[in-house]
């Protein structure tokens, strides 16, 4: 599904990625954790294609295709999906207008035919029900004057809604209390499918005791530095970033891979 | 608008055989202006004696005055003497004979606008002249106004029919010697509107000038008056959405409102006038002094305004509160790319008691456009309690255009309470992003979010105009990013 290959970019001068590896199978859920200033936001906003993210060597494969190669809504379209860090208020937009939008152009990209607004209600009310979402989201405008946990519900229902093969949630779990954590989790665990990947950027391993994933890795100084199973995460949680540096990988790191 | 069609239709099968349309096109005026100029205008018109004065006054008072130069505006040198102030429409044999002749950009903005072939062909001045449009509207609508009493013709008309109300009113809320192009528009004023609503009438239905839109190629000195009685209610819509093709043509309107007791006046603005080309050449100036007076207690007057066209605008559509508890409110959206310039904004003068105002300001700015805000709000002395609310905001597009806001406050009276909030943005980056990552393209995401930032005014328009403005920003932002 997605692999990157010696991966290096730059976010203003600066690199930040040092050559990274990934692989991510379809049907996987893969959580990649990492001390603050690692990389982790930069792999996200890459993999979506944001200006000012300057990649310098490396590659990036995706369903086959060169993913670098694409333009961002071309990505989208493609399947891949973003649940943003600090999603973005578009004030005067409706919510319910936006993700229609979306998803029709996503559709007419597919070459399927775009749904009306009575479908697509019916799409939106199903979703809302399966995650425990109230329908207050739909009337306002996008993530305006949203709290921020109602900012990444709506992530996450916008994820419900467009079905990507690749979903990318760059920290949707800081910050939230335990009920949105829970919406957060369910939005994950419903979109598993042996066809989807999943990965997960995330500082802390709460999420994880919900959506229990197929592999973790470490992200430090712009490089995968370990990668193991979910008792990775546990060790992170208990030892704290810095016994990374203390030389503890080595030793979980392989404990993960036997 | 299709109400319309069979009668354009007919009117499309006739020749030019009504004498005045015919005299006009005889009739031809050379550039400059003078005393001669204005009678020549006056007697062609059939003028009483008394507005010929009210004409040469103003003009004498013009020619004491000076272009004023404080706006936010570069404006090439006028040359008011190479105007030509009575110009007869283009004959038939000018203009072009079928919509193959026409510029084929023209008709592709008429098909983004969704405007149906028949009004295209209208609208591109295809052998239908405006004069015998502005017939056909006036008398599909007139028996039915007729009885509700209201009155609604050209200001030529209303001249020669309702002489004791023009002379009553004009002037009165604009006077001659307002400014510079008010004083010009007062000497040579050559038709408009005028509307009349008697007491307690609710107007029927929408009033509106959209069909007069070759007319606008007569003259561009257009003078509107609305009178709106005790208790009356009227709404009136004015649409310039026909692109002009002429170069640098000065457009200096004036437009009066008044409105009484507890009378109130919705007036709608969408202006497309041809903004120039890409390098800024050609376009139109559009100077106009719109300004409504709330006369007497419980008035309200609102202006809605999307303003997407010309070359350079300086307008103020503005209210005077002389009534105790009378409103105003000024809701704008001015786009200018390219080369455009705007200067435009509202007066509220508050006078009365209780008084209540509100404007909403949206100004956008794509490619090289300068869009700055102007906007007084004066509270005198004897305006107890009075309250106004201004919302202020700017979005930039791209990174060589510019807003600007002025905000003038007089407050005199200290029991007033007065806010203003003001924003510049530029078009987000993030948002931007956000709609690319969920898979919408550049272009829908641009005017997605333009539409949402200007929400606030389109829902003051009416339905049709709403969906009309909506269309036209987008037209009109074509190519701004990226």
């Amino acid at each position: 599904m997605l692999k990157i290959t010696d991966l290096h970019a730059r976010v203003a001068g600066k690199e930040i990625l040092t050559g990274l590896d990934l692989e991510v199978g379809a049907g996987e859920v893969h959580a990649i954790m990492g001390p603050n200033g690692s990389g982790k936001s930069t792999l996200a906003n890459v993999l979506a294609g944001r200006d000012g993210y300057e990649v310098t060597a490396g590659e990036i494969r995706y369903q086959g295709q060169d993913l670098l190669e694409l333009a961002p809504e071309e990505r989208a379209c493609e399947g891949v999906f973003l649940a943003f860090q600090y999603p973005v208020e578009i004030p005067g937009v409706n919510n319910t207008y936006f993700l229609r939008a979306a998803l029709n152009a996503q559709r007419k990209h597919r070459g399927e035919e775009e749904l009306d607004s009575v479908g697509f209600l019916r799409l939106v009310r199903e979703k809302l029900q399966i995650l425990h979402i109230g329908d207050e989201l739909l009337h306002r405008a996008v993530n305006e004057g949203f709290s921020g946990g109602e900012k990444k519900r709506n992530e996450i229902f916008q994820m419900a809604v467009l079905e990507p093969q690749l979903a990318i949630l760059d920290e949707t779990d800081s910050g939230l209390d335990i009920d949105a954590l829970k919406v957060v989790a369910e939005g994950v665990n419903r979109l598993r499918s042996p066809e989807r990947a999943i990965v997960l950027i995330t500082h802390y391993q709460r999420l994880l005791e919900y959506v229990k994933p197929d592999a973790v890795h470490v992200l430090a100084g712009g490089r995968i530095v370990a990668s193991g199973d979910a008792e990775l995460a546990l060790h992170l949680e208990q030892q704290g970033y810095t016994w990374l540096e203390e030389g503890g990988i080595a030793a979980v790191g392989s404990a993960g891979a036997a | 608008m299709s109400k319309q069609s069979p009668s354009v239709e007919s009117l499309v099968q006739r020749s030019y055989r009504h004498g005045f349309v015919t005299d006009i096109e005889s009739e031809t005026v050379p550039p400059g202006l003078s005393e001669e100029v204005i009678r020549l205008i006056s007697a062609r018109k059939n003028e009483p004696e008394w507005l010929l004065e009210w004409r040469l006054e103003a003009y004498r008072q013009w020619q004491q005055m000076r272009q004023p130069d404080w706006a936010q505006l570069e404006i090439e040198p006028i040359d008011f003497q190479a105007i030509s102030y009575f110009s007869a429409p283009k004959s038939a044999q000018d203009r072009p004979r079928s919509l193959d002749e026409v510029d084929p950009k023209l008709l592709e903005t008429y098909d983004k606008l969704g405007v149906p072939l028949h009004e295209r062909a209208r609208l591109a001045g295809v052998a239908v002249d405006a004069v015998f449009d502005s017939v056909s509207v006036g008398t599909t609508f007139k028996e039915e106004l007729r009885k509700a009493g209201v009155i609604f013709c050209s200001m030529s008309e209303a001249v020669q029919d309702h002489p004791e109300l023009v002379r009553a009113y004009l002037g009165s809320v604009v006077p001659r010697s307002d400014n510079f192009f008010a004083a010009l528009n007062s000497a040579v004023f050559t038709d408009g509107s005028f509307v009349y609503v008697p007491r307690g009438v609710r107007c029927p239905m929408e009033l509106s000038t959209y069909f007069r839109i070759n007319a606008a190629e007569t003259g561009q000195f257009e003078r509107t008056l609305i009178v709106a009685e005790e208790g009356s209610h009227v709404s009136y819509l004015e649409g310039c959405t026909a692109p002009m093709r002429d170069e640098n043509q000065l457009h200096a309107a004036v437009v009066e409102l008044v409105a009484l007791d507890d009378a109130e006046i919705k007036y709608s603005t969408v202006q497309n006038w041809y903004p120039g080309d890409e390098q800024g050449v050609g376009g139109i100036y559009n100077f106009v002094t719109k300004r409504g007076d709330c006369r007497e207690a419980g008035a309200r007057i609102s202006w809605t305004q999307v303003e997407t066209g010309s070359a350079i605008t300086w307008k103020y559509p503005s209210c005077v509160l002389r009534g105790d508890d009378s409103v105003g409110e000024f809701y704008s959206v001015a786009l200018t790319n390219n080369r455009q310039q705007a200067d435009t904004g509202t007066k509220m003068i508050h006078l009365g008691k209780n008084t209540r105002s509100t404007i909403i300001s949206k100004g956008i700015s794509a490619g090289r456009g300068q869009n700055a805000y102007r906007g007084l709000v004066k509270i005198g002395k004897n305006a107890h309690n009075a309250r106004n609310f201004t919302q202020c905001d700017s979005m930039l597009i791209g990174k060589r255009c510019g807003a600007h806001t002025f905000p003038y406050i007089e407050v005199n009276n200290p029991s007033a309470k007065v806010e203003h909030e003001a924003t510049t943005s530029r078009i987000g980056e993030d948002q931007l992003f956000y709609c690319l990552q969920r898979g919408i393209c550049e272009e829908d995401a641009v005017s997605m979010i333009v539409d949402g930032f200007c929400k606030q005014v389109f829902r003051e328009l009416p339905m049709e105009f709403a969906v009309e403005a909506k269309a036209l920003l987008e037209v009109s932002l074509e190519g701004a990013v990226g």
